[in-house]
């Protein structure tokens, strides 16, 4: 890919993914969870927040359109099952909003921006396994960036990409951040 | 956050806000089948007891189980403080058992603050004689929001909200508390009571006064009703009680001047029949039983605040 150097919206780093490149790798990726759940019977999302949850909406909406299904769709947040808690001052809350239907028997595909330690997700399960039982647990990222601490792979990855565990990788959405890209840079925001 | 919660002056409006923020997303795990979260593992909470309590203890040791944590219960009733052990000898074994978190009730005003510098984990003041009772502030302020700005959500504030706080306010830890916290998020607050159960600095209190409650209640968002606290009165403050609950009681006919929306608020325990009415105390408008429920969420979110995340860096020093 020829991702040229620029700025967007003031920020520093390259763009590794634009809107079109991110629209059509959730567009793959909502196939893809159509065809390995065998037409996403019993399906539901679980985004991760702050930026898994409107990916998952996402992916809940191309579902929608391609089979004409409704897919349950909600959040689940891990701050109080992580296990860097001590690390860092206690910090604010995300919603745990569970569809009604709930997650019993079902396969809940665990969406989450960034893919890096695998320690989120690590904490994503056991959270969820709080909340119910289901029969299969996936997993759904939009970036994949290496440098696993913890035996988890993704079962769908909108993109891989090999990084420095110096670099920083910024997923921006227009719902969280008015705009859509994935940014590489060596520094940035804590995340 | 500071390290403590002594007082609601604590508390800057966004501190506040990020507990009754914290609140809220913990409320849901009441809902769920396994009402319990792995947070504070292996912290260790102590419940010191020096004055008779049923909802504060309670709620305080449910919400530290619900989050995992060790709970060590102490009343001063069967223990060496009854064979005349000091506070400070009581904290300093504490300390020695490893406490991270003290809950201290006390009938003396500043025990809690005296608290805070002996031990090394961080104190939360759950009752100081007659000065502050910060927790049960901030419960308060999450059931106002929960029943007036429900759909405001996360960030919102009690602004213009009316709160008329009624009766012993001299003995009350509870409207010291209440009067702070609230006017932080906004609300305009009101006391009503008869000059004598009104404390002497009452005028330096970020709030309004007013010796009748029948002018104030139509314009009232929230009616907080406190107990008439005989324990600790010491002199005659008002002729009797049956004048006392015709001039200052909540019953239905009082009730019935409030505005449609409008909440009844009791810290509890309540005198039936003096400060409320006991058909009021059971209306719909009351939110009394929902008080003690949100009590352990907002107590869990303090606790979560306080103790779940990295070691406040004084304590290293």
């Amino acid at each position: 890919m020829d991702a040229t150097a620029h700025s967007v919206a003031g920020r520093d780093g390259l763009a590794v993914l634009d809107a079109e490149e991110i629209r059509r790798a959730l567009t793959r990726i909502a196939h893809e969870i159509l065809e390995r759940t065998h037409g996403g019977d019993e399906v539901v999302l679980l985004g991760i927040p702050t930026r898994g949850v409107p990916l998952a909406r996402r992916l809940a909406a191309r579902i929608g359109e391609f089979e004409g299904l409704e897919v349950p769709c909600g959040s689940l947040d891990v701050t109080m099952h992580r296990d860097d808690l001590r690390l860092r001052p206690a910090r604010a809350l995300g919603r745990t909003d569970l569809p009604p239907s709930g997650v019993d028997g079902k396969t809940v595909v665990l969406v989450d921006d960034v893919l890096y330690s695998g320690r989120t997700v690590r904490a994503a399960l056991d959270a969820l396994t709080d909340l119910g039982r289901p029969r299969t647990v996936q997993l759904a990222v939009l970036v994949d960036r290496g440098h696993r601490e913890l035996p988890i792979r993704a079962d769908y990855v909108g993109k891989n990409l090999p990084t420095s565990q110096r670099e920083v990788v910024h997923v921006l959405l227009t719902e969280v951040d008015a705009q859509d890209a994935v940014m590489i840079s060596d520094e940035g925001r804590p995340s | 956050m500071k390290r403590h919660l002594i007082s609601a002056a604590d508390l800057s409006r966004g501190d506040a806000l990020l507990i009754l923020d914290t609140a809220e997303e913990l409320a849901s795990l009441a809902d769920r089948p396994i009402k319990k979260l792995p947070t504070l593992r292996g912290r260790t909470v102590v419940n010191l007891f020096f004055e008779d309590s049923t909802r504060t203890r309670i709620s305080f040791e449910a919400a530290a189980k619900r989050l995992s944590a060790d709970v060590i219960n102490f009343s001063a009733k069967g223990s060496s403080v009854a064979k005349g052990e000091s506070l400070k000898d009581t904290a300093l074994t504490l300390e020695a058992m490893g406490a991270d978190a003290v809950v201290i009730r006390h009938s003396a005003s500043g025990a809690a603050h005296r608290l805070a510098g002996w031990v090394r984990g961080s104190v939360v003041n759950a009752g100081d004689g007659t000065h502050e009772h910060p927790t049960q502030a901030l419960l308060d302020a999450f059931t106002i929001r929960r029943k007036l700005r429900a759909s405001s959500g996360r960030g919102a504030g009690l602004d213009g909200i009316r709160v008329t706080i009624v009766g012993d306010v001299l003995h009350s830890r509870v409207a010291r508390s209440n009067v702070l916290l609230l006017s932080s998020l906004g609300a305009e607050v009101t006391l009503a009571a008869p000059p004598t159960l009104l404390p002497l600095a009452v005028d330096t209190w970020p709030c309004a006064v007013s010796y009748d409650l029948d002018t104030e209640l139509p314009k009232s968002d929230v009616v907080m009703m406190l107990r008439v606290q005989q324990e600790r009165m010491t002199a005659a403050y008002f002729p009797s009680v049956r004048e006392y609950s015709r001039r200052y009681g909540l019953d239905a006919a009082r009730m019935a001047r409030l505005p449609e929306h409008a909440i009844v608020m009791h810290p509890g325990p309540m005198n039936r029949g003096v400060e409320i009415a006991a058909e009021v105390a059971d209306s719909a408008r009351s939110t009394i039983v929902e008080q003690v429920a949100n009590g352990v969420t907002t107590r869990m979110a303090v606790l979560y605040l306080l103790l779940g995340g990295t070691e406040f860096p004084e304590v290293a020093s």
